[in-house]
């Protein structure tokens, strides 16, 4: 009988090119290569020095992203070091014949909302990355990961990577979740319960009934966020739904190929009786809407609840971290989540810009008013998603309400650009990263859902979907 | 990489310990895009001095450096030995080097071969008293020579056979070419291409 394998071992095995022998690693093969400005320069320059050629340009696509302007794109971009960098990534990937999907492209936007519109993310592939975010793309049940800038050089010249094996870990999300909560309660609940470490070293698998029942958006944001529990990758077996999102997409095969490989893809899901390394269990029925308090993405709690006390904490390390973080924050213990008031309302980033995060919010602002005092932003996910977005009317329903709309790119995820969330301001925002100074010097970041930070805008202080029924 | 084996330049005393990679190059060069170029920012807070070993003329060319202990801790920047290797060095010798400075030297055709104490004050005091004077670096055999001083160093098997083949990591991975060719010959047809340009 065959060995009984997880899903991620299945990919590391139809991907192995040389089992690494005496302690070597293994040299695994990438399907798909993605590129932006940030990470690139210096790997393009390594390839120039050695006289080498990239091995594939045909599995290799570049988007600018971190440092393109989401307003006035038509002007060049003025912050001289930003321009330098979108300028490089158009000079290298014009000298070696890569695809580029420049600002004022259809296909421009942050390169993991990219991959997928194109249809260039499937199942069963690996995908990588110079971004940590990478992981969003196991979603489609594909092997993604972030990798360094050495990494993206030798990729570039060699469509491979030696890799050292990876443990697995099963994250069973059981049940339904109730009206309000999405994937990014999910998500932030799973880091506030394994820690910001504890997935390192891991490839996490989500399962159960409630990943079953997610929509591909709602799964690309809970593996996008799989980095901030610190692991290498995560995924989700593809299913009915993977397969109906993906079909007609440009680059999705067709024909003979499509059927092919749904044969493939059929076949990709964790054995029965396979073992996991670890294994955690999360309840979806109970799940509350979740918000960071601190700074960091495992800082979080339930909307309902309050501010921590940093003696809640067992370790001395954690009350440490906690104290800081509640400083860094101007916040007391105690404090009512829902009574903390917010300057600022950014809708973007890879995590939550995509066309459904943009509706399920839009739902809720519409014929609404922005709560005195309040800014908000809505940068999505890519030119595509905006183009789409007016073509609903959404752009509408975001201006009435009094938010500003954006062009696609990072934004004030982590202000390279000029998007920036002032000094000790405090935003909602649907990003992924708290850390003190991510959306600009002294920013205060809550992390939230997309519906979450609907409400919130409509009602100025942290606030659930269901607060505004009455 | 280039091969190496053996080759003769001029060597520079630097008598520093705990050289951290923040003196070697400064978080500032670190915005910049290229790979290349980083010479200007060597020791550049150093070279503020007038007196500093490398601005005087006799040094101009030099191509080996001599260094205290503990040279190269602090953060992993690649820079650090980026700006080495751009100022024009080819080996760096100490007592003692940080890991991970030591395994970047590797990657990018740097020799970072370790001396006892003793011989490095004996080869600061030889160069210092022949300004200018040539060093021959030796890797098969792991000697460095200046004048009647012939001196081993270290350096662990795996670096040198990789820096005598003049093999970078991808240019290991480079000598599966032929497993990487065959893999990609059963790569199914519906696997993800970028190239020709679908859709609009
Ligand atoms: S949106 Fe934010 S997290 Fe995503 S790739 Fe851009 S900077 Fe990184």
């Amino acid at each position: 009988m065959a060995e009984k394998l997880t899903l991620a071992e299945k990919l590391w095995r139809d991907h192995l090119v040389v089992k690494g022998e005496n302690g070597a690693p293994d040299l695994i093969y990438i399907d798909l290569h993605l590129i932006h400005e940030v990470t690139s320069p210096q790997a393009f320059d390594g390839l120039r020095l050695e006289s080498r050629d990239i091995r594939r340009r045909d599995l290799t696509i570049a988007t600018e992203d971190h440092n393109t302007p989401t307003k006035d794109i038509h002007l060049p971009i003025a912050e001289p070091t930003s321009a330098k960098q979108v300028q490089a990534l158009r000079d290298n990937t014009e000298q070696y014949g890569v695809r580029i999907h420049s600002l004022g492209d259809k296909n421009q936007g942050i390169v993991h909302v990219v991959g997928p519109q194109l249809g260039l993310t499937m199942p069963g592939i690996t995908v990588v990355c110079g971004d940590s975010h990478t992981s969003t793309h196991g979603a489609f049940g594909a092997l993604a990961m972030g990798i360094g800038t050495s990494e993206v050089e030798h990729v570039l010249a060699t469509q491979t990577l030696p890799l050292t094996p990876f443990k697995t870990m099963a994250i069973n999300v059981e049940g339904s979740l109730r009206p309000g909560v999405s994937a990014k309660d999910i998500i932030l609940a799973i880091i506030a319960e394994i820690g910001t470490g504890g997935g390192q070293g891991y490839v996490l698998e989500y399962r159960g009934s409630a990943i079953r029942e997610l929509s591909m958006e709602g799964r690309m944001t809970i593996c996008n966020m799989s980095i901030e529990a610190g692991a290498r990758a995560g995924m989700v077996a593809p299913d009915q739904i993977t397969f109906d999102y993906l079909k007609g997409r440009p680059h999705a095969p067709a024909g003979e190929d499509w059927d092919e490989a749904m044969e493939y893809w059929k076949t990709l899901k964790t054995d029965d009786g396979a073992e996991f390394d670890k294994e955690i269990f999360i309840n979806a029925d109970e799940l509350d809407p979740f918000v960071t308090w601190g700074t960091n993405p495992g800082q979080g709690v339930s909307l309902m609840g309050e501010v921590p006390s940093p003696d809640s904490f067992d370790l001395a390390s954690d009350q440490e971290s906690a104290e800081k973080s509640l400083q860094y924050m101007d916040l007391q213990p105690g404090t009512k989540m829902k009574d903390i008031r917010v300057d600022t309302v950014f809708l973007g980033s890879c995590t939550n810009s995509r066309i459904e995060d943009l509706r399920a919010a839009a739902k809720l602002v519409k014929g609404k008013k922005l709560a005195e005092g309040l800014t908000m932003m809505v940068v999505p996910g890519s030119q595509k998603v905006r183009i789409e977005a007016e073509s609903e009317g959404l752009d509408k329903i975001f201006k009435d309400f009094g938010a500003e709309w954006r062009f696609a790119g990072c934004s004030a995820c982590l202000g390279m650009n000029p998007d920036k969330v002032g000094e000790f301001k405090r935003a909602a925002s649907t990003s992924n990263r708290n850390f003190v100074g991510r959306q600009g010097k002294n920013a205060r970041t809550h992390l939230v859902s997309p519906v979450v930070a609907a409400a919130t805008a409509i009602r100025g202080t942290l606030s659930a979907p269901s607060d505004l029924e009455d | 990489m280039e091969k190496i084996s053996n080759f003769t330049g001029v060597g520079a005393p630097f008598r520093y310990s705990n050289v951290d990679t923040d003196q070697i190059i400064p978080a500032i060069y670190l915005k910049r895009i290229a790979k290349t170029g980083y010479e200007d920012g060597l020791f550049s807070t150093l070279r503020q001095d007038p007196d500093f070993v490398l601005n005087q003329p006799e040094y101009e060319k030099a191509q080996v450096l001599v260094a205290g202990s503990d040279f190269g801790t602090g953060s992993s920047r690649e820079h650090a030995v980026w700006a080495l290797r751009d100022y024009g060095f080819k080996a760096v010798f100490s007592p003692k080097f940080a890991d991970i400075f030591r395994s970047n030297c590797g990657k990018q055709g740097v020799i970072a071969g370790v001396i006892s104490n003793t011989d490095t004050v004996k080869l600061w005091e030889k160069m210092e008293s022949e300004p200018g004077i040539e060093l021959e670096v030796d890797l098969p055999s792991q000697v460095v020579r200046c004048g009647e001083l012939e001196i081993n160093f270290e350096i662990d098997e795996y670096t040198k056979w990789r820096l005598s083949e003049g093999l970078d990591d991808i240019g290991i991975t480079l000598q599966n070419e032929d497993k990487i060719e065959e893999f990609e010959s059963r790569r199914a047809s519906w696997r993800p291409k970028t190239l020709p340009v679908k859709g609009d």
